[in-house]
């Protein structure tokens, strides 16, 4: 019993270390200190492989996601005769939800997990200790612009997710199932507001964008420099950061959308 | 040579994802900034509104004339009292328009819609419409179903 | 054995000018204590290396001096200032008189050769491309790769790596170089070339090194002292020529190689025979 208190404290406390630490390095590398005018070009850098390169994924994924909400929207609401409703639905689905959501889940995946593989293996080499002793601070130089990178990278793709998405819905819903185009685009357009829908749903893109990329340089930054290390770590990037998406999604939704 | 086809791309990325926003924006919510807070609010007061919500459309033959603004519970009248934006082309109600609220399907959302009366004078902004019919609530229907068939 | 044994005539080269003082080190790892009050003095201008049993610490050693640790009590004195009471700022600033090749090399793997040795040069200084062109030319002249310039990190030998990290040490003219077991897994060709360049290049730089190294000929020929350090602690120090009379067994168990002797060749361990009769390991 004294044992496993023991354990359960030790637990606690080293996990308020690492969060202590992960704020310090979140602190250090983006509040403290202003981007200098040399970053720009590292951060092209890391917007091209943070944001660029996940572009393929992302898209695809909005264009199945949305030709299965349209799919399965019609078939359900056509039991209900008001199948010209799809639109709505697959536009609040996704602009409120999924769009953000499964967006933040890929760049977990594809982003994350590479942000921290290389940051790892940064360490590992001694390229981190390396900056360090020619003067510079990696935190500037290598956490910073990959953090901006992230916080720009994840509503963009979000957006683009939402449009593509809508888009594929429409190609289902639309093209191939013969609904109305009129209905359906109007009556997505009378349901989905731009403050309360778009807006609210890009503010998720942006905490899911800020939590990710932050959870991903924090594991690399921090990992055991060894290979079992760095495949821990990459492994705890894309589990931590799905569950803090999905927790921050509902208190999010919470706060935006039920009356609590 | 490289850093350039990766400067062009990211400059590439970043204008879809604008456009990408600018598309969710006009597409698919109908921002529309022309119209929005240049109408004129006329008023309305019902006994019930029903599960009437802000936001919900005001139409006129099918066709939206504007948006419910605001409610509030009248404290004199003890009426519900409804709020609504009518964009400002649609400047021709005439003053005894009667304002009832429907139901768009059989459990789609509620909305106001405006049925043309015949007077020569029309609705000035912050007037109210004196004729209206409140929403239709299920219960009461049946209520008074099971009242005549008792009566009878 | 806890006496220090510089055995004679340590007091005579002690006199020079110091660049480097370690004094009363301590430090530990979690429990593990790794440095027991550790007192080093390293001259200036001359090849020092720092010699011991691997997982002495030594390393460890050359970022406590470089600040990136933090040291649990004593003091490293380099210039004049203390470095463990440095902040951030002041740290990297006393840091640009410091090179470090570290064991890896830890060459930027996202850049070719030269952008990896005018990065140094880059970050602080405003020098007009061309010079810098100059100076990396020079300094791959001096380690013998200028025809390597334009090539990635993963398209060189181990030597050449470690070469390349050598010029990018040296590419700001640092008062110290710091190598951090220069000589590990090098092929005999490039453990010469190295020898000879760390020799060469301290004579025509004037710059202070440092060596962190276990192994023994290679540091032997090139060290003007030596300090011994095992079990968290200085167990011998001197010229290499002293070092080699000295009678300890420690010393001469290092210095000679042998298998067997105060570090046991066996950790530590119950009763063989005991533990087999017990079948099992005990947990």
């Amino acid at each position: 019993m004294i044992d496993f208190m023991q354990k359960l404290g030790h637990r606690t406390l080293s996990k308020l270390a690492a969060f202590g630490r992960s704020g310090q390095i979140l602190f250090q590398s983006v509040v403290a200190k202003p981007a200098p005018v040399m970053m720009f070009p590292l951060l092209i850098k890391q917007i091209y492989f943070v944001g660029v390169l996940s572009l393929i994924i992302i898209v695809v994924s909005g264009l199945f996601i949305g030709m299965v909400l349209g799919l399965q929207g019609y078939t359900i609401l056509a039991d209900y005769g008001s199948e010209e409703a799809v639109g709505q639905m697959v536009a609040l689905s996704l602009v409120r939800e999924l769009a953000p959501v499964v967006t933040a889940l890929l760049f977990a995946g594809r982003a994350g997990s590479a942000l921290t593989a290389e940051i790892g293996l940064m360490k590992a080499t001694e390229q981190l200790a390396s900056l360090e002793m020619i003067g510079v601070d990696p935190l500037r130089r290598i956490i910073a612009p990959r953090l901006y990178a992230g916080f720009i990278c994840m509503p963009l793709l979000t957006m683009i997710f939402a449009v593509v998405g809508v888009w594929g819905a429409a190609l289902v819903a639309v093209d191939w199932l013969g609904i109305y185009s009129g209905s359906y685009w109007v009556n997505m357009q009378q349901s989905v507001d731009f403050m309360s829908d778009v807006v609210n749903g890009l503010i998720k893109a942006v905490v899911f964008g800020f939590v990710v990329t932050w959870i991903a340089v924090y594991q690399g930054y921090d990992c055991v420099p060894t290979s079992e290390g760095i495949s821990q770590a990459t492994t705890r990037t894309v589990v931590y950061s799905s569950l803090a998406v999905l927790g921050l999604d509902f208190i999010l939704t919470a706060l935006m959308f039920g009356d609590l | 040579m490289r850093m350039r086809t990766m400067e062009i791309s990211v400059g590439f990325f970043m204008l879809i994802g604008f456009l990408a926003l600018v598309v969710l924006a006009l597409n698919v919510s109908g921002l529309n900034l022309a119209s929005k807070g240049a109408g004129y609010k006329i008023y309305a007061n019902f006994e019930n509104i029903g599960g009437l919500t802000a936001r919900a459309k005001v139409s006129m033959s099918g066709v939206q004339i504007g948006e419910v603004t605001r409610i509030r519970l009248d404290p004199q009248m003890l009426m519900a009292e409804v709020e609504m934006e009518i964009y400002p082309d649609i400047d021709f109600l005439s003053a005894d328009s009667s304002a009832m609220i429907l139901t768009s399907g059989l459990l789609g959302q509620q909305y106001i819609g405006i049925i043309p009366g015949g007077d020569v004078e029309v609705l000035a902004p912050g007037e109210f419409i004196y004729n209206t019919q409140s929403a239709l609530v299920l219960e009461d229907l049946v209520g008074k179903f099971l009242m005549n068939q008792v009566s009878e | 054995m806890e006496a220090v044994s510089p055995a004679t005539g340590s007091a005579s080269s002690m006199l020079e000018d110091v660049i480097v003082e370690i004094k009363d080190l301590t430090f530990s790892r979690g429990n593990r204590p790794i440095f027991k009050g550790v007192d080093i003095k390293i001259p200036r201008g001359k090849v020092t290396a720092i010699m011991g049993p691997s997982g002495t610490g030594k390393t460890t050693l050359l970022k406590l001096i470089g600040g990136q640790l933090r040291p649990d009590s004593g003091d490293i004195v380099v210039e004049g200032s203390s470095v463990p009471s440095l902040g951030r700022k002041d740290l990297f600033v006393i840091r640009e008189k410091m090179g470090m090749l570290f064991q890896s090399g830890a060459l930027f793997t996202d850049m070719n050769v030269f952008d990896n040795i005018a990065f140094p040069i880059r970050v602080h200084t405003q020098l007009p491309e061309e010079m810098i062109r100059d100076i990396v030319l020079m300094k791959l002249q001096a380690v013998g790769l200028r025809g390597a310039y334009d090539l990635m990190p993963s398209e060189l030998s181990g030597g050449m790596a470690r070469r390349v990290a050598l010029a990018r040490a040296i590419s700001l003219d640092p008062n110290i170089v710091m190598y951090d077991e220069p000589f590990t897994g090098q092929d005999p060709i490039a453990m010469g070339v190295l020898v000879n360049l760390i020799r060469r290049l301290n004579q025509a730089l004037g710059h202070t090194s440092i060596i962190v190294s276990h192994d023994i000929q290679e540091t032997l020929s090139i060290a003007d002292y030596i300090y011994l350090i095992a079990d968290g602690k200085v167990i011998a120090h001197g010229t290499p020529d002293q070092l080699k009379t000295i009678e300890s067994e420690q010393v001469r168990q290092f210095v000679e190689g042998l298998p067997d002797g105060p570090v046991p060749f066996h950790y530590q361990a119950p009763d063989f025979l005991e533990q087999l009769m017990h079948k099992g390991v005990s947990r």
